[in-house]
């Protein structure tokens, strides 16, 4: 039972580089809280971007759901290690999602609008909602989903938002270029006048 | 069936019981006009019309009138720069801003109702979290160092700076013990004197040693000074004794 782990097979007689670089990166990821890059990876291992990438590559095949209890992915712009769907049922007796739990309505359409739109000011987002939004937001931001990026121009602005890494880690998206086109999602300005104008008409009939 | 608008019940964000109740709260100033969703209202109403078989006009009649008096308390409060700049639209254009917005609100509930689906799929993805890791400040790495050229550079600091020359900084000037002398010469001649004349011809700078020497004078009591306007001639004289606390309190 106190084999030591081999990431290609035990009966490598020599230890490649590549495999000791996995060790490494392994190492990493399992300190870090955070996704790392692929260049953090290589400034904190002294390595090649190339090597990484082929380093990670066995990460991925040895660290994947149905083989491991640990599971390496791609997300927010890195890789870090996240627990196996099998695990979930028990980490959700023992762990807390206070990131996500509870999120209403209104924080879901804020941090949409904040996804979509960032960087945005909350008075830009209660003119999209119609419902002034500074509660949401603080919520929000509290969470860690947000955060604050920079004031409108001009003297005075508005503080803006955008969403942050843990957004997209929390979502399982590996950059807010993943999030499905909004032109795909519902219907257009026309689709929407076209349809008021008809609901108009029924009820005039 | 008037009440039917009245006793209205509402499940908002920020309010749930009857619409009745929500515009007391909101005409007493106790429930936030911005907080309230007035779409979900007018849905609210929707519905309830649509659970019914007959249309009530009386029923819409008063919800219109209410709900167009709640959303412009509402639009007051939240876009108060804005009016001037809607009323300024054709009728046609208004609709289309509104049919816009209502278009990109429409969008952005769509996206979260995504962002809500991804939610639950993801449920069961459970990782660390933490506060961001202290990015180690990556060490700077240097050239490999000779210490015979840090001594020299050490050697080159170490060396007394050259002499800077002030002799350009020099202000020559005679000392006021030899004004005093002179002034007190004066006096012992004559009985009264212009500094003015007196002055006349040296330097600026002596002229002003003289002026300090003059002071002097006058704080000891050796003499008397007139004035008869600013940038007039100085008159110095002997001090008569008895004048001298006068002049002091006339001059405090």
């Amino acid at each position: 039972m106190d084999r030591p782990l081999r990431l290609i097979s035990r009966d490598s007689i020599a230890e490649s580089p590549i495999d000791s670089l996995a060790r490494t990166l392994e190492g990493l990821l399992v300190v870090a809280s955070q996704p790392l890059t692929v260049e953090q990876l290589a400034d904190a291992t002294e390595d090649d971007v190339e090597r990484i990438e082929t380093a990670l590559g066995l990460l991925a095949e040895r660290y994947r759901e149905g083989r491991s209890g640990i599971v390496l992915e791609r997300v927010a712009g890195g890789y870090a290690f996240r627990a196996a769907r099998v695990a979930a049922e028990a980490c959700s007796r023992l762990f807390e999602r206070p990131v996500e739990r509870g999120l209403s309505q209104a924080a879901l359409e804020t941090l949409a609008i904040v996804a979509y739109t960032g960087p945005v000011s909350r008075p830009e987002i209660a003119r999209i909602r119609g419902v002034a939004a500074d509660s949401t937001v603080a919520s929000l931001v509290e969470r860690g989903l947000i955060a604050e990026a920079g004031r409108e121009a001009g003297p005075g602005g508005a503080v803006r938002y955008r969403a942050t890494p843990l957004f997209e880690r929390v979502f399982a998206l590996d950059s807010l270029a993943e999030l499905p086109r909004l032109d795909d999602l519902g219907a257009d300005a026309e689709e929407l006048r076209e349809r008021l104008l008809e609901v108009a008409g029924a009820r005039a009939s | 069936m008037a009440s039917a608008v009245r006793d209205l019940e509402l499940d908002l964000d920020a309010f749930e019981g009857p619409f009745d109740l929500l515009l007391t709260l909101v005409l007493k100033e106790q429930l936030e006009p911005a907080e309230i969703d007035i779409a979900a209202i007018v849905v609210a109403f929707v519905e309830h019309l649509t659970a019914t078989d007959r249309i009530d006009l009386d029923a819409c009649g008063e919800f219109l009138v209410l709900v167009a008096a709640l959303l412009e308390i509402k639009a007051r409060q939240l876009f108060p720069d804005e009016g001037a700049e809607l009323a300024e639209l054709e009728p046609e254009e208004a609709a289309e801003e509104l049919a816009r917005r209502l278009a990109e609100y429409r969008r952005m509930k769509e996206a979260a109702g995504w962002l809500r689906e991804r939610l639950a799929e993801e449920r069961d993805r459970y990782f660390r979290l933490g506060p961001a890791p202290l990015a180690p400040r990556a060490e700077r790495r240097l050239a490999a160092q000779d210490p015979t050229l840090l001594a020299a550079a050490l050697a080159g600091l170490a060396e007394p700076p050259p002499k800077v020359s002030l002799s350009h900084m020099a202000l020559r000037f005679p000392p006021v013990a030899q004004f005093l002398e002179r002034f007190r010469a004066v006096l012992r001649r004559r009985s009264v004197f212009d500094f003015d004349g007196e002055v006349a011809g040296l330097s600026r700078v002596e002229q002003a040693v003289a002026f300090l020497a003059l002071l002097e004078l006058r704080k000891s009591g050796e003499v008397a000074l007139a004035q008869a306007a600013p940038f007039a001639p100085i008159r110095v004289t002997r001090p008569e004794k008895e004048r001298i606390p006068q002049w002091t309190v006339r001059s405090a």
